[in-house]
């Protein structure tokens, strides 16, 4: 095992919770309709290209790329188009989305590969491989949905050096890429293979932290036993600390490179791709499968089953909520996502997107009553936040509307993760102020760049 | 000791003295002409800096009100929503277009009664911030978030939030309709309208697109685009935005047909005579014409006379 | 059915709040105020007492009819306020001074500037400082330790000076160190140590201050820059005029466990409120508040002069806080060309 590597600015260690970390990955039940959104990816929405009363083979492709940053949409399941409509989110908001009425037998779309066994040989080369996973709509599955063919594509006169694969699953509760490590190891490995001939290097480093000690060793074994196949690749332990799976905290913690304000990860010539996404990328290059399922973690202290669900998109979440033991009585809140950088849910009917890395459920308790205090300038916030901001300030020039003096210090480079309002003894909303300030400040600048 | 006292007094009389004249040049020095009028015309506007005219303040707007003058003869296209800009041409000497005074409506009705909140907001107290995390609490996306985005920025403290409704209420004693709010209010409920004729004015207290079947599922008093009004209006003064129907303030006669029709009672006729059969005795006695003017004063608070004409129509 | 609640992430927090952070302060001055009972008897325990009461009182006085706000003392930043103040006065102060001292300290040194985080001065040493110039005989007249439990009235007459003021009054009048430290009056270091001799009655323990200031660094309330380069900072300066001038000056130890210097340097010049943020900035405020308490205890008016230094860096923890702001990541200084 290679020494522990960490980032040193910053961050914080919340309780870790990982409730689900020794349930098996289970096979959801697909419901009698489907509801697939069309915009599942950050960036532009995908343009629908069926219509009502079509029918449609899993795989199939219904929504097409809208844009530069935009990913293709496919359906989940074999069925007819019931509608095109819209449909709540989990934000309440209505978004357009496309009706599916399930058939009981999955029918492929062509050339897709079923069958689970393991292809070692990349018949496709750099360009192919960026193609195909455009073509699948595979995007980034840690939460962010950044399109995962943009990433690729390195720029010219950049060079890339390292793939990095952030297997550090932070946020505490979520354990679907630490299932997905455990009980697709090969097929992952292989998923890292693909990327690193994709952005044409060979060394590709996975960063997983400390607390998933059985999928390191799994995976130092796994390397070991196939020296041949998987030269180059690497298990980086990192150490258990929030936010170790930030793109550029992990990128500090594994080359010791800080990516430049304001720039992009490739200009320390790494490329960050998360765990989901790569197997993702396996499956789409090695069996032609497109994106249509991801592993969803359901989880909660109150919740009587937590588990691991694999899931095609577009099932509704209660459904996952009720697999897992139902919606307990004492839940306040419910978060898609992790409990750190997650979003509240308004509604649980909202269909499951290739966003959606867990389903948490929490109780007053553990949400805390939050009632605010006056700052007692204590700067734990500055000391938190792992990219040396102040968050304090940020806070108080936000409220102000003065958005001169939050470009001054540097709110676009904040990462959102959290460690500030999660370590602030006066219980200050300070990245709800610091989110709003950034908006506005990012608006400004943009305006301000198109004159 | 006297002497200490005449020297001291003499060495501060001569220093005052020489100060006195090193400042007297310095102000001629750095004195810079500047047109009177400038003055004279800033004093006829209100002074509160808005913005509302596009210029950064109310000495900008009257230095550009003196330099148009002097150029083209006119102040066309300059305007203070807050003030009668005829005070201004008056100044300069000129005479200005008619000036219609305006006022800040909010067109949204999803009170905590009509839009029962479905879920319950922890967090900063930004509308513009809130409206990126859920869609509202009642439900519905287009509505108003409550969480007060226009009060704050309102530089006439014309606006407040009704503790009962959970809405901003416009003060019409205070509002000079400067659109502040309305540039404020990131989902764009609140909209600039004439004062209208007697201070009556008719609008639709709502400004969700969506179909009818999703506005119904989260308020009550939402227009569900029916069209009804549309039908009803003699003078053709409605129109269809998406399942939204909009009152054009320019066509509108505010004649108050459209408010009565309305099945949601999302039309809201504003400093309507109250319609006899539900007026009791004593207010029967004032009569209408007489009532309007001194309206503003008597309710202040708009949304309470708003409500009114729904209950009418339902009942 | 629960509403749900929307919020914007984190959703989960630490457990940390401010009333712990009081709290803990609190308990890391159990043991000298334990000290302070033991030499002093129930005159120290009345005066704390009084003080953390009259603090609290104040705070919900002003908060509840003045302000008319939410009431907040149940944070615990009065209660300390109070605390801080009692310990640094004489034990033998008369009560109506200790009550106007706190409420000087509350209203003026806090609620004035709107309450908790937003004083630039530490309250304690508002109210110190104002009973020090507004009542210096009774402030700076201290009662001699009694070895036992003591609960009679103490006895004016035979109030002692403390260490500091016995140096600064004797070099004044020509004696050199080494005469004075021959003297009966002084004190030996042991007894500085353990707290047995006159002076504000929560300072005079080093070893039980030093004990809550451990605790307070191991539960991470508190930095150890600040301290830290308060003591060194005071250890190497008066070391060098020990070096320069050993008649004149005293050995550099003495000055670590003389007057207020533990109790400023740990429990004072910590105040999160009114220090700086940065590792940098606490240095840079530590070094200030040494410097300035040597420069006033060595050749000022005071013969101690933690309370002044710290005030006066309390006005410059703004600037500091400006000028040392921690390193943006991914931020590189513009090189010059």
């Amino acid at each position: 095992m290679n020494p522990i590597k960490t980032f040193k600015k910053g961050g914080v260690h919340p309780e870790e919770n990982k409730l689900s970390a020794d349930q098996p990955i289970q096979d959801f039940p697909m419901p009698k309709q489907i509801i697939v959104p069309l915009g599942q990816c950050l960036g532009a929405p995908a343009e629908c290209i069926v219509n009502k009363g079509d029918r449609v083979l899993t795989g199939q492709l219904i929504g097409t790329a809208k844009g530069f940053i935009s990913a293709n949409v496919h359906s989940p399941a074999t069925g007819t188009v019931a509608k095109v409509d819209v449909v709540m989110d989990h934000t309440g908001y209505y978004k357009p989305a496309v009706f599916i009425d399930r058939e009981e037998q999955d029918e492929w779309a062509e050339g897709i590969i079923e069958t689970d066994e393991l292809l070692t040989e990349i018949k496709l080369d750099s360009k192919q491989i960026i193609d195909k996973v455009k073509e699948c709509g595979i995007v980034g599955m840690g939460g962010a949905t950044f399109p995962t063919h943009v990433k690729l594509m390195v720029p010219e006169g950049k060079k890339a050096e390292y793939v990095i694969i952030n297997a550090a699953e932070c946020e505490p509760y979520l354990t679907c890429d630490y299932r997905l490590l455990l009980e697709k190891t090969q097929e992952f490995l292989m998923g890292v293979k693909i990327l690193m001939k994709a952005v044409g290097t060979d060394k590709g480093i996975i960063g997983i932290e400390t607390n998933k000690m059985k999928a390191i060793e799994l995976l130092d074994k796994t390397i070991n036993e196939h020296k041949d196949l998987y030269a180059g690749i690497e298990v980086q332990p990192l150490k258990t600390k929030y936010p170790q799976g930030g793109e550029k905290q992990i990128i500090k913690a594994i080359t010791g490179r800080e990516v430049p304000s304001g720039k992009l990860p490739i200009e320390t010539g790494c490329v960050v791709v998360n765990v989901a996404s790569t197997y993702a990328v396996y499956e789409a290059v090695q069996k032609n499968k497109p994106l249509i399922e991801r592993i969803v973690t359901v989880t909660g202290k109150s919740v009587k089953k937590p588990g691991n669900f694999r899931v095609r998109f577009g099932v509704p979440a209660d459904l996952l909520i009720e697999a897992a033991g139902g919606l307990p009585e004492d839940i306040t809140d419910v978060i898609n996502g992790g409990p750190m950088m997650g979003k509240s849910v308004s509604v649980t009917s909202f269909p499951t997107m290739k966003g959606t890395s867990g389903i948490l459920l929490m109780t007053l308790h553990e949400a805390q009553d939050r009632r605010q205090t006056n700052c007692i300038r204590c700067g734990r916030c500055a000391k938190a936040c792992p990219m040396g901001l102040q968050p304090f300030l940020l806070h108080k020039v936000a409220k102000l509307n003065d958005f001169d003096e939050t470009e001054k210090n540097h709110i676009m480079d904040c990462i959102e993760c959290g460690s500030c309002e999660f370590t602030c003894p006066a219980n200050i909303p300070l990245l709800d102020y610091i989110r709003y300030g950034k908006a506005k400040t990012g608006a400004i600048i943009k305006a301000r760049n198109q004159k | 000791m006297s002497t200490t006292l005449l020297i001291s007094l003499a060495v501060l009389g001569v220093l005052g003295g020489l100060l006195a004249v090193v400042l007297y040049f310095v102000a001629q020095k750095f004195k810079v002409e500047e047109n009177p009028l400038i003055d004279e015309a800033e004093a006829c506007l209100p002074g509160a800096n808005c913005g509302g005219c596009g210029f950064a303040g109310c000495r900008a707007l009257a230095e550009a009100c003196v330099k148009q003058a002097a150029e083209k003869g006119n102040i066309d296209g300059l305007a203070c929503p807050g003030t009668d800009m005829g005070k201004v041409a008056a100044v300069l000497g000129l005479t200005a277009g008619t000036f219609e005074p305006k006022i800040a409506v909010v067109r949204c009705n999803g009170s905590c009664q009509n839009s029962p909140a479905k879920v319950h907001y922890e967090g900063a107290d930004i509308c513009a911030f809130a409206s990126t995390l859920y869609a509202g609490k009642g439900g519905c996306s287009k509505g108003c978030m409550g969480l007060g985005d226009c009060v704050k920025k309102c530089n006439f403290g014309a606006l407040h939030i009704d503790k009962e409704t959970g809405l901003p209420v416009v003060d019409p004693d205070k509002c000079v309709g400067c659109g502040v709010c309305a540039r404020t209010c990131p989902r764009g409920i609140i909209e600039i309208r004439p004062r209208g004729k007697k201070d009556r004015r008719v609008y639709v207290c709502c400004s969700n697109t969506d179909k009818g079947a999703l506005v119904i599922k989260n308020c009550s008093a939402g227009c569900i685009g029916c069209q009804k009004c549309l039908k009803e209006c003699p003078f053709e003064a409605i129109e269809m935005r998406g399942n939204l129907a909009y009152i054009d303030p320019a066509k509108c006669k505010a004649c108050g047909k459209c408010a009565k029709v309305c099945p949601r009672g999302s039309i809201h006729a504003v400093n309507f005579p109250t319609p006899k059969a539900e007026t009791p005795k004593e207010l029967q006695g004032a009569e209408p014409a007489e009532k309007a003017q001194p309206k503003p004063v008597a309710q202040p608070v708009e949304t309470k006379t708003n409500v009114e004409p729904e209950n009418t129509v339902t009942a | 059915m629960n509403k749900y609640t929307i919020s914007g992430s984190p959703h989960v927090h630490s457990t940390e709040n401010t009333q712990k952070v009081m709290i803990r302060v609190i308990l890391a001055l159990i043991p000298a105020l334990l000290v302070a009972f033991y030499y002093f008897g129930w005159p120290a325990l009345r005066l704390t007492v009084i003080s953390v009461a009259v603090c609290l009182l104040t705070e919900w006085l002003i908060q509840k009819f003045l302000i008319k706000g939410p009431v907040t003392i149940k944070d615990g930043s009065a209660a300390l306020t109070g605390l801080l103040l009692a310990f640094n006065v004489p034990a033998n102060l008369p009560i109506w001074m200790i009550i106007v001292g706190s409420v000087v300290a509350i209203g003026i040194g806090k609620m004035a500037f709107g309450g908790l985080g937003k004083n630039p001065f530490n309250p304690a040493l508002v109210g110190r400082v104002f009973m020090l110039v507004s009542f210096p005989t009774a402030m700076t007249t201290w009662p001699p330790t009694s070895p036992l439990f003591h609960f009679g009235p103490i006895q004016d007459a035979v109030t002692g000076p403390t260490p500091l003021g016995l140096l600064k009054e004797n070099v004044k009048n020509g004696m050199t160190v080494d005469e004075i430290m021959a003297s009966d009056e002084f004190i030996p270091f042991v007894n500085q140590v353990l707290g047995n001799h006159g002076g504000s009655f929560g300072e005079v323990c080093a070893i039980a201050l030093l004990l809550g200031a451990i605790y307070l660094i191991c539960r991470k309330v508190i930095d150890i820059w600040t301290p830290l380069t308060i003591l060194l900072t005071v250890f190497v300066f008066t070391g060098i005029c020990h070096l320069v001038d050993p008649t004149r000056f005293i050995a550099p130890w003495y000055h670590l466990v003389y007057g207020g210097l533990i109790l400023g340097a740990f429990f004072m010049a910590t105040d999160m409120v009114t220090s700086p943020m940065t590792t940098q900035g606490k240095i840079l405020f530590g070094f200030g508040i040494g410097v300035i308490t040597v420069v006033i205890r060595l050749w000022g008016a005071y013969p101690e002069g933690v309370s002044f230094a710290i005030l006066i860096m309390n006005a410059l923890t703004p600037l500091i806080n400006k000028a040392f702001k921690p390193k943006v990541f991914g931020v590189v200084k513009p090189s010059k060309k």
